[in-house]
């Protein structure tokens, strides 16, 4: 346990029910443990049914794991939503920006305002993308932006995804089940709905489709119902009504990408893919990819077809590139960034890299290009040995690291074995770019199961929450 | 369509129909088992369930496995065996899986039929090898499949994804039922003389009761049950939903739709299948020779389907690349 008690979403410090939450909190004391136990059971029997599951990795195949769902609401309450949307908007704005003008003019490394070296020389950066203009000059069409709080209207920007954000299916899927077991909550107060989620994903890709089509024909892309997200992929296709995909299903014939039908061969112009890039062409990028479509490379580059998100975003949401964010929104929008940023230390610079050395007891320390949650040191958790054995790999390579002050995650009640406790979370809102940028009123709330936890992932024990945005 | 999801929809209606048509013929054999030895001089229970096991092609695979004919492990091998691709088990299970890959093409409804059918089964099978309590396992099989081909109905689109499905169920049915009549009528030949009338009339009621056939057969021919009469029903007859004749008009119907041209080779064989079994007669048949129609039935069932599987399941298009990528592959393929 940290010592300092975090702050949490429905108590506050004298443990008085904050106001938007008021309305849940006098639900549970009216409701009987026993109907809440029954309908704890009833979801978990439902996701099972419906097979909102995902595959763990290494397992035979049908092993399946339910990721853990907790009944108990992330609720945002209006005004704090409005400034979260204001800030997301602007911040992708500026990281779709950027990614312009890295391909382009590279006007943001004439000026000096990033090192050229930390975006040319990035492993996602791909050179191959270098002058090829997209539809709206749009990257990343979906990207997911986690975010913590540490603090009465203090959110911070924790990471931002612009390669193959997932969990937004959860984000839908946990709102139906809340709906289903627990209708009254809804009609007791206003909540934003997110149904929509994907008629505006359908739009935003379509309004990016090769010039000139007024109906151009979509697909999603996916490695095949072995990935571990693949429920996700096929309940998006099914939403929008458009076709599942996968590479040997598609061929490049004259720049143009063709689906295999059985009414013979049929365009496609816009594929939302769920692969990534390095196995999307293996003429280009790895030649030993099966998942991908040979010649897709080309057909992007000529113009014939749209790829969301496109290649070559992850240059932009690398953890390198991140504390450089908010000097991007300041660069091309000429605004103050709304969102902060965790105060972030590089580890290449000298100053930074002597500070975090000394206090790598206070520190999380992570690997630039990690994932998952992988290859990372809490510091104020680690054990001694842990921290000297981190300490050896950073001098070894300190340019592979950086290092953040431990923020103290909100908590929120969560079911527990033993009762209602508190548990931290942290937010995943989905930020949509087309002809306009959006943001469903929601996300994907994640909670560290685990007392004392902060990590959320759910490859290592995460649970979600359905996450309300009150409309007043 | 895609090809892949009209080939998976297709495979997963085929498997969805399997898994019950073993059930049915399990069914058939249990009852056929139990007639007393008596009635049946020298034939044992074992003989029924080799039978069994030759009518669905499983024979020889038993063989290869095990010494001799045993209820409990003749009944692991058709319902539990994952060594054997036919068993119920691995038809449910494929069928789910197929249904996961297309979960995206059928209704979350239908998907959650083959979900729940998988995720009971475990609970289900429990002591189903045993010749007790195998019924209640073989009703459970049959209940099964009927929730989702409900499901299918109520809650489906008839689009190209609704007719594939239809498809595979027809293919599949004819295939059952022309194997059953095939079965009865090669034991047919080895038939002494004795007794056999009974014992004819025991076997070929068990089967039409395992068909749910029965309330019809009597519907029609208000006797007692006659083998001819019995062939007949499962070749011609126009309201029994697996004589040959229902379903090979569903084929030509379904892929009529389907097609584009009405000449498509597949539309043509199916069509020429269907009006041999509308306007055949059972005298016709009888004159070939029985075994000599179900032979012929079953190679042209199996051209059909071959025409079906090259019409729509199979994309010969290859890629061509141009230009600067055209150098990149060479490049790779040198170095």
């Amino acid at each position: 346990m940290s010592e300092s008690p975090s702050f949490d979403e429905m108590y506050d410090a004298q443990g008085k029910v904050r106001d938007h939450y008021a309305c849940f909190a006098e639900w549970m004391h009216d409701t009987r443990d026993a109907r809440i136990a029954q309908k704890r059971k009833q979801a978990e029997i439902s996701f099972h049914r419906v097979g909102i599951t995902f595959a763990v990795y290494g397992e035979e195949s049908g092993g399946e794991r339910l990721i853990p769902f907790d009944i108990a609401p992330r609720i945002i309450p209006a005004g704090e939503w409005k400034v979260l949307e204001a800030g997301l908007i602007q911040r992708v704005r500026a990281l779709n920006m950027f990614l312009h003008d890295i391909y382009h003019e590279r006007r943001i490394l004439e000026y000096g305002v990033i090192p050229e070296s930390m975006v040319l020389r990035n492993a996602q950066y791909r050179p191959q993308m270098v002058g090829i203009d997209l539809p709206n000059e749009i990257y990343a069409h979906i990207a997911g932006i986690d975010i913590v709080r540490a603090g009465e209207g203090e959110y911070y920007v924790l990471e931002d995804n612009l390669r193959v954000p997932s969990g937004v299916s959860y984000m839908l899927e946990n709102r139906k089940m809340m709906m289903r077991l627990f209708p009254e909550l809804f009609a007791a107060q206003a909540v934003a709905p997110v149904e929509h989620y994907p008629a505006l994903l359908l739009e935003t890709l379509q309004s990016v489709g090769p010039d000139g089509l007024d109906a151009p024909v979509v697909a999603v892309m996916t490695p095949g119902s072995y990935n571990s997200a693949y429920f996700e992929h096929a309940f998006l296709a099914q939403q929008m009504g458009v076709e599942l995909v996968e590479g040997p299903d598609l061929f490049v014939r004259d720049q143009t990408v063709y689906m295999r039908t059985t009414r013979g061969p049929r365009r496609v112009h816009v594929i939302y893919r769920r692969i990534d890039d390095d196995f999307l062409d293996p003429n280009v990028f790895r030649a030993d990819s099966v998942l991908g479509v040979p010649g897709l490379f080309s057909a992007v580059a000529a113009g014939r077809v749209t790829l969301a998100n496109t290649f070559g975003t992850g240059v932009a949401d690398d953890k390198s590139i991140y504390p450089y964010v908010p000097e991007m929104i300041r660069f091309y929008l000429s605004e103050d960034p709304i969102l902060l940023n965790v105060p972030t230390y590089r580890l290449r610079m000298e100053d930074d890299r002597r500070y975090v050395l000394e206090h790598l007891d206070e520190l999380v320390v992570k690997e630039a290009q990690g994932a998952g949650g992988y290859g990372m040191l809490i510091g104020p958790t680690a054990s001694k040995s842990e921290i000297e054995a981190f300490r050896q790999q950073i001098l070894a390579e300190p340019e592979r690291y950086i290092a953040q002050p431990t923020l103290s995650l909100s908590t929120c009640p969560t079911f527990v074995e033993s009762g209602v406790a508190p548990r931290h979370v942290d937010l995943r809102p989905y930020v949509l770019s087309g002809s306009e940028t959006m943001v469903v009123p929601g996300g994907l709330t994640r909670v560290a199961l685990r007392e004392g936890s902060l990590v959320v992932n759910s490859s290592q024990g995460g649970g979600t929450k359905d996450t309300w945005v009150l409309e007043s | 369509m895609l090809c892949r999801t009209a080939s998976d929809l297709y495979w997963l209606s085929r498997d969805v129909e399997r898994a019950e048509n073993i059930a049915r013929l399990v069914d058939l054999t249990q009852r056929i088992s139990l007639l007393p030895e008596r009635l049946d001089p020298g034939k044992s229970s074992t003989t029924a369930w080799s039978r069994g096991l030759d009518a669905l092609g499983q024979l020889e695979a038993y063989n290869e496995r095990y010494d001799q004919i045993q209820v409990d492990q003749v009944l692991n091998w058709l319902i539990l065996n994952p060594d054997n691709p036919s068993s119920i088990r691995n038809c449910l299970f494929m069928g789910r899986e197929l249904g996961r890959a297309q979960r995206g093409a059928i209704t979350a409804e239908m998907y959650q039929e083959l979900n729940t059918s998988w995720l009971e089964l475990e609970e289900a099978v429990d002591g189903a090898t045993s010749s007790d309590e195998v019924t209640r396992f073989l009703e459970w099989v049959k209940t099964r499949s009927a929730a989702f081909r409900g499901v299918t109905i109520g809650t489906m689109g008839r689009d190209e994804g609704y007719h594939f499905l239809a498809l595979g169920t027809a293919v599949e049915r004819a295939d059952n039922t022309v194997r059953l009549l095939d079965i009865k009528y090669a034991q047919a030949e080895e038939s002494d003389g004795n007794s056999r009338d009974f014992i004819q009339y025991y076997q070929w009621s068990a089967m039409l009761q395992a068909m749910s056939a029965f309330e019809t057969y009597r519907k029609t021919y208000r006797d007692a049950v006659n083998p001819l009469h019995v062939s007949e029903m499962m070749i011609f007859q126009q309201d029994m939903p697996h004589s040959l004749a229902v379903c090979t008009q569903s084929l030509h119907r379904i892929l009529g739709i389907l097609a584009d041209e009405p000449r498509t080779e597949a539309v043509r064989q199916a069509g020429a299948l269907a009006a041999s079994l509308s306007y055949g007669r059972m005298q016709d048949v009888v004159e070939q020779g029985i075994k000599v129609f179900l032979d012929d039935f079953m190679l042209r069932l199996e051209r059909l389907t071959q025409a079906i599987v090259d019409q729509f399941m199979t994309s010969t298009d290859t890629g061509s690349i141009v230009g600067e990528d055209a150098g990149l592959q060479t490049g790779t393929m040198v170095s």
